[in-house]
């Protein structure tokens, strides 16, 4: 026999093994994840009706969503909440995770209390902030006012808002930023700290020269999933900010927008349209930020 | 490995077909069961002790309970609808009933109701209305809300003021309010909020000689005058007599909570807020409820639920003896003493009984001056439309002419689609 050929046998048996072996994850992706993106592209050219009866529209769905100026505020929002949410709270978490792989006392009581927000629920930190944020009874406020500082109405002035929506956004996201930056931290081999100090390098110098180099991969992991996330911020905005609140057109999230079609008067065409762009958004930034990855990430 | 798909796929219609035999095994014997969906956990008990009174006049109609929280009943129904498996008799809310009706998924009664020579007549006709779609009955009422102008009586002896009573107008309404406001204390004589459509705007538009939807639900009510007129005089409340906490406030915080931590000295409230005015000590001793105030007229919104019976029923006269059996003046004094507001009437002693301290005399006299909760087909998108625009009109952003003639465009663009 050619040994080609039994070469060739042997690696499709191998190959049918390891595809068994990844069935269990690929099914799940499948039928959870990839289908229901090609559903969600089919839907947005269907007018939804009740009970699950749907009829060709062609475009309409995309034209009345571009037709709706809300749309547009809801992207702006979006994109601003994006980019000044992501850099800020990544370079908290950097300096929080260097602050927590020193040797301190109580270090594992740190560590939880910045990583309690992500292990609590969204609705329960929109419940809360909600209280802190009141612009009458709330705490912040009243704090303020022993300083003789007039709080904002945080959630219901347009100009306030999104700050205040960043504010929680940051927050919560320093926790799962901070365990992944540590554990990237604890990849850099101690010796290049003794050299350099060996060297006369100050811990400043050797934070911007070794930490933050070496540590690149692992902050270029945290931009992109924060990216993401940052894109369908949602749950806490609900929370916080309802309908009739005369700051909605500032507050309101693309999956704001989308929760609205889909879930308050039923018009899952739309919805469909609108997820789909911002999956095309979100694309494109990501494949964006794997271009500019070059210039500033160093792997070793 | 097409083999074990095989295998499980097989494993799986088994075990379909035997689930499917053994619910068939229940209901041999001439025996039928039938389900009853709901979502208020609160009246488990009730409906339990119900459905038992049922069976001691109907043995062989086993009634299985069906709860499900009111955040997933909708969704649950809509997926059960669709394939078609709905239950045989339900809770149906206004919002709901007219997509459920016009999509031939309810049972019409009128037949039933001829044919068993049923009295209508103690149910507010206002509630009824409520569950005919074209003319044709699809529920009896179960229990319903309607609304009352809720107050405090230790502002308004602190202030001076004479209590509301059944002969005020909307003008007693502007005056007492306006002596009830003391800036300095942060305490407002009324609380003009639009959150809750159903407890406030809604009624002031009716009083006012207004609607909100045509009777034949193909024209918005916002052109009309009248309509505008109603809003407007609710709107000056905050804008015009300065007596009421503003919109951002009261987004900030709701008007009940002000009302229950004694910032504000009135409030449209509906019936469903007895539990919690009775549950906070501080509203139980010091709040009372009277008679919405006349403007043109004294009107307000009556919504109650129904219970219906699914089109595709394979137990339909079964179903139907339970759905009068649950609107029938007994079931209707078992509800009254759970503390809801039955909708049969002459049984409402006993939920009058329930809380002595608040005179609810005056939710049963606002129901028969009451109209039909607004709906549609589409109810959620023009509701929605209407409660964007109106913020935008509480906030200052927009008149509440400007903001009306949105509502009317847009609203009639979604009638028009129904």
């Amino acid at each position: 026999m050619d040994i080609k050929k039994q070469k060739s046998t042997l690696r499709k048996n191998d190959m049918y093994w390891g595809y068994l072996f990844i069935a269990p994850t690929l099914l799940g992706l499948l039928i959870f994840y990839i289908f229901p993106v090609f559903q969600t592209f089919f839907y947005s050219f269907n007018d939804w009706g009740d009970f699950g009866s749907y009829s060709w529209s062609g475009l309409e769905n995309y034209e009345e969503m571009f037709a709706n100026p809300e749309i547009w505020d809801s992207f702006r929002n979006t994109l601003i909440y994006a980019f000044v949410m992501v850099p800020i709270s990544i370079a908290i978490s950097i300096i929080v995770a260097v602050l927590l792989n020193q040797k301190i006392k109580g270090l594992t009581f740190y560590r939880t209390l910045f990583f309690l927000p992500v292990v609590t629920m969204p609705a329960a930190i929109g419940m809360i902030w909600k209280w802190l944020y009141n612009a009458d009874y709330g705490i912040i406020n009243h704090i303020l006012g022993w300083f003789s500082i007039p709080g904002p109405d945080w959630l219901t002035d347009p100009n306030w808002v999104l700050i205040s929506i960043i504010i929680v956004g940051t927050w919560g996201a320093i926790g799962t930023n901070m365990v992944i930056l540590l554990s990237g931290l604890q990849g850099i081999p101690k010796s290049l700290y003794e050299a350099a100090s060996l060297d006369g390098a100050g811990p400043t110098y050797s934070f911007f020269k070794i930490t933050l180099p070496l540590l690149s991969p692992t902050i270029f992991f945290v931009a992109v999933i924060s990216f993401i996330s940052a894109f369908q911020v949602f749950d806490f905005i609900f929370m916080m900010v309802s309908p009739t609140n005369p700051a909605i057109d500032s507050a309101q999230s693309v999956i704001y927008l989308f929760y609205h079609y889909a879930f308050v008067i039923g018009e899952k065409g739309i919805a469909a349209a609108i997820a789909f762009v911002l999956f095309l958004v979100i694309l494109v930034l990501t494949i964006l930020q794997f271009r500019l990855q070059k210039r500033w990430v160093h792997y070793e | 490995m097409r083999r074990v798909w095989g295998i499980i796929i097989l494993l799986g219609f088994l075990i379909a077909v035997s689930a499917c035999s053994q619910e068939e095994d229940a209901t041999a014997d001439g025996d039928s069961t039938i389900t009853y969906a709901y979502w208020d956990k609160n009246q488990e008990d009730m409906l339990k002790g119900i459905v038992q009174e049922f069976n001691q006049e109907y043995p062989n109609i086993h009634v299985k309970l069906e709860l499900t929280p009111y955040d997933q009943y909708f969704t649950k129904l809509d997926a059960a609808a669709t394939g078609g498996g709905l239950p045989d008799v339900f809770w149906m809310n206004g919002p709901n009933f007219v997509k459920y009706a016009s999509n031939d998924m309810l049972e019409p009664i009128n037949e039933y109701i001829e044919e068993d020579n049923l009295d209508l007549s103690p149910y507010p006709e206002g509630l009824l209305g409520l569950y005919q779609y074209e003319k044709t009955t699809y529920a009896l009422p179960k229990d319903y809300d309607t609304v009352g102008l809720w107050y405090n009586k230790e502002l308004f002896d602190k202030a001076g003021v004479s209590y509301p009573d059944e002969t005020w107008k909307w003008e007693d309404l502007v005056d007492a309010s306006k002596k009830l406001t003391n800036p300095d204390k942060d305490i407002y004589g009324v609380a003009a909020y639009i959150q809750d459509a159903q407890a406030s705007y809604f009624n002031t538009i009716l009083a006012n000689n207004g609607y909100v939807i045509s009777e034949d639900k193909k024209e918005s009510g916002f052109d009309d005058p009248n309509t505008i007129e109603g809003l407007q005089k609710y709107h000056d409340l905050i804008h015009k007599h300065e007596v009421s906490p503003t919109h951002a406030q009261m987004e900030t915080t709701e008007a009940a909570s002000m009302f229950e931590s004694g910032k504000v000295a009135m409030l449209f409230q509906a019936s469903y807020m007895i539990p919690q005015f009775k549950a906070n000590e501080y509203t139980n001793a010091n709040v009372d409820v009277a008679l919405l105030p006349e403007m043109k007229k004294r009107a307000n919104v009556i919504h109650g639920l129904g219970n219906v019976i699914a089109k595709n029923s394979a137990n339909k006269a079964a179903a139907w003896e339970f759905v009068k059996f649950l609107s029938s003046e007994k079931a209707a004094t078992m509800q009254a003493e759970s503390g809801i507001i039955p909708a049969y009437e002459g049984t409402q002693d006993a939920w009058l009984k329930s809380t002595p301290n608040f005179n609810l005399q005056a939710f049963l006299d606002m129901a028969e001056v009451a109209e039909p909760y607004p709906v549609s087909k589409d109810t959620d998108k023009w509701s929605s439309i209407i409660q964007d625009n109106l913020a935008k009109a509480w906030s200052g952003q927009m008149t509440v002419e400007e903001a009306s003639e949105v509502i009317d465009k847009e609203m009639e663009k979604v009638l028009e689609e129904e």
